[in-house]
């Protein structure tokens, strides 16, 4: 028999990519049902439920509140305070999920892999899918505030940059998904990534402009300080999320661009260390 | 019919140790290598994996040089003791992990059953749970549900089927899991010994299932066993693992002699005193046992149909008198299929030691039911209840060709192992 008729070959080479889309898609099926599995199970058994989405954004929001506005006197450039902060974290909470949760991939999920195949990439694409959820209902939460303050007086509104919504959605998830990816993958090996993780994903939220506008970093931070928080992707995201929908801060195609391609290559980078390290991984979890 | 599979040179290492600082180092070296273009140079050291031995070097060869191929339509066993090599082959064909070196080909979707319920998620339902572990083991949902009324059905499950799987059994839960994993359709199906779950009718439903699977529609399968009645049953081709390599590879019958030649008899081998795979607290001790004939002579071998004794030396340990004693012998075939079993409870016989005790317990057999043969034992003792001393394999005996029936004939091969006095009339 010919040996060019192989469908499949086993082998410990590594090609640079070598991600199989065809095999993803084939696994569809298992990525949506992950994705039910999720959102079904995640709050079963608790007493309130899906309340806790709400609960979070809203107490984080007034501490930030008391202590960001009304103790250290942040500027929000006319937007009520506790509105501007609630904005900036319904959309860091997407991508603090999206990266916790995957960063746990391996690690978490060791049992199921050791045991059956499937494209492991479907795992922390479920994540980041299943977390729109969370992320929808917060929306929720902000878009009820967001009429709460209009009908009592206060000038917001959205501009024409609304459109390019899906896409900061996205570039979040890319961003999130190729982080996660990529601190997952080291992980199975060194353990120690696990303990940074915790804090330094609360030290990043402070370097993307979540509770201040980078206007404000500018005049009151150092330099370096100020362009370490200017050129921080997250930042772009956050800011340009609060200005399509609260008109504050600023937005320069450039700065969009640059996030775009940033977001794009850590995400190839993520899967591509992500790839190399599912084929053996179970070796040294 | 033709070649579906074909594994080349497939080996595995597997760093022995923790993993800490040298870990680090090693990788970065490595990685130096690799930068330079050179060959990884941990893959030339690294022992054969012989788990007795004392470890010498950092590395183990878990696979070396693994080669074989798969007839369309076979189903092949793969048998070894544990630690040979079997369950790394099997990750490595199910793709859970990838060999150091060598290549697999393959022409055909495989899908691995190296566990059941792999994914069960005990909030979901057992019929959420059928869709998701069947997507898990790779079937899209339009399979999934063209069959979910046969899984439900094969399950036996369909009251709770609506059920969160957290409230069912664990039997209940294996039948579920075994149903989905049964219903598989791949070109290649690789399956660990995960028959060894459920009761007996489950079992033995799953084994026809897997009978049905291989015979009747003609998939190819490859089988991990340690039970050789199971292997022989379904398998037509046997490969022996042995310290990470192939020992042989063969009709099943030949490959199965041949493995229970070699590894059985090296466990008998030892003095029985000696053994120290024993089970139990120890206030009785099996130290040695031979066989004698009717008139008291030591025999080495046993013909079908003579009168013979079985003696024990049995150790009371302990400084009191004990009672309550059970002791039994269980007979095993050479398939490792156990026979029948001597024991004083059958016989309503009492056995008492005094303190310190070493004791001759003699069993007394009037007509040697044995077909010619080689049979293994298991020494069984209890007190109360409580299990004292308790040898698997502990010994064996041969049996050879005796007039049993008392008129000159002898039982054709094949015709079983156990001969019964009877009479036509």
């Amino acid at each position: 028999m010919a040996d060019d008729k192989w469908l499949y070959e086993i082998s410990s080479k590594k090609k640079l990519l070598d991600l199989n889309f065809r095999e993803i898609w084939r696994y569809r099926d298992l990525l949506l049902l992950f994705v039910k599995r999720d959102i079904t199970t995640v709050y079963k058994q608790t007493v309130l439920g899906p309340l806790w989405y709400f609960i979070q954004p809203l107490f984080t929001s007034v501490v930030f509140t008391l202590v960001f506005n009304n103790l250290g006197n942040i500027q929000t450039g006319g937007v009520p305070p506790f509105l501007f902060n609630l904005a900036g974290i319904t959309a860091w909470n997407y991508f603090k999920e999206c990266l916790t949760k995957t960063s746990s991939t391996f690690t978490t999920n060791q049992g199921i892999f050791g045991k059956v195949y499937f494209p492991r990439v479907i795992m922390p694409m479920s994540v980041t899918i299943s977390n729109l959820l969370k992320f929808g209902i917060q929306l929720v939460i902000l878009i009820s505030f967001y009429i709460y303050y209009r009908a009592s007086g206060v000038t917001i509104a959205p501009n024409s940059h609304l459109f390019l919504f899906p896409i900061y959605v996205f570039m979040m998830a890319l961003l999130g998904l190729g982080m996660g990816m990529i601190i997952s993958s080291f992980t199975t090996k060194y353990r120690d990534l696990n303990v940074v993780i915790g804090f330094a994903v609360s030290l990043l939220m402070y370097l993307s402009a979540v509770p201040y506008p980078v206007s404000e970093a500018r005049g009151k931070f150092p330099e370096y300080v100020a362009n370490l928080v200017e050129y921080n992707p997250l930042t772009q995201i956050i800011e340009g999320f609060r200005y399509m929908i609260l008109g504050v801060g600023t937005f320069s195609l450039a700065g969009f661009v640059y996030t775009l391609l940033i977001c794009l290559a850590l995400f190839f980078i993520g899967l591509i260390i992500f790839n190399r390290t599912e084929k053996t991984f179970i070796d040294t979890v | 019919m033709g070649i579906i599979l074909k594994a080349k040179n497939i080996s595995k290492q597997y760093r022995l140790g923790l993993v800490g600082t040298g870990t680090l180092s090693h990788d970065l070296n490595r990685f130096w290598y690799r930068i330079r273009g050179k060959e990884d140079p941990y893959l030339k050291v690294g022992a054969a994996n012989d788990r007795s031995e004392t470890a010498t070097e950092n590395y183990v060869w878990a696979l070396r040089d693994i080669n074989f191929e798969v007839q369309e339509g076979e189903v092949l066993g793969i048998i070894g003791k544990n630690g040979a090599g079997k369950s790394t082959l099997l990750k490595i064909l199910s793709k859970v992990t990838s060999p150091t070196t060598g290549v697999i080909k393959t022409k055909g979707r495989i899908a691995s059953l190296l566990e059941v319920g792999t994914g069960f998620h005990p909030e979901l339902t057992g019929r959420e749970n059928i869709y998701l572990n069947g997507a898990i083991l790779g079937m899209n949902k339009k399979e999934i549900a063209s069959k979910e009324e046969e899984i439900v059905d094969f399950s036996g499950c369909a009251m709770y089927i609506d059920t969160p799987v957290k409230r069912y059994s664990s039997g209940m839960r294996v039948r579920l899991a075994f149903a989905v994993a049964a219903h598989l359709e791949p070109d290649i199906l690789v399956v660990d010994e995960v028959l060894a779950v459920g009761d007996a009718e489950f079992q033995k439903k799953a084994i026809g299932k897997m009978q049905d699977i291989s015979k009747g529609e003609g998939r190819t399968v490859l089988f991990v066993s340690h039970n050789m009645a199971t292997i022989q049953n379904l398998c037509t081709r046997v490969m022996l693992l042995n310290n990470g390599t192939v020992d042989i590879v063969g009709k099943t019958e030949k490959v199965i002699n041949h493995y229970l030649k070699k590894f059985r008899n090296e466990e008998v081998v030892k003095e029985l005193s000696l053994r120290t795979d024993r089970n139990g607290d120890g206030r009785l001790k099996f130290l040695d046992y031979w066989f004698v004939n009717a008139s008291g002579e030591r025999i080495n071998i046993i013909p079908s149909g003579i009168t013979y004794k079985m003696v024990i030396k049995i150790e009371n340990t302990t400084a009191f008198a004990l009672k309550n004693i059970r002791i039994s012998v269980g007979i095993d075939d050479n398939h490792e299929r156990r026979i029948t079993i001597f024991s004083n409870d059958l016989m309503n016989q009492e056995i008492h030691f005094k303190p310190n005790e070493t004791k001759l317990v003699k069993i007394f057999v009037p007509e040697n039911p044995f077909q010619s043969g080689k049979y293994h034992f298991t020494l069984f003792t209890s007190i109360d209840q409580q299990v004292a001393d308790w040898v698997i394999n502990a010994g064996l005996f041969e049996v050879e060709q005796g007039d049993f029936f008392k008129t000159g004939r002898i039982l054709p091969i094949n015709q079983g192992n156990i001969l019964v006095t009877h009479e036509f009339q």
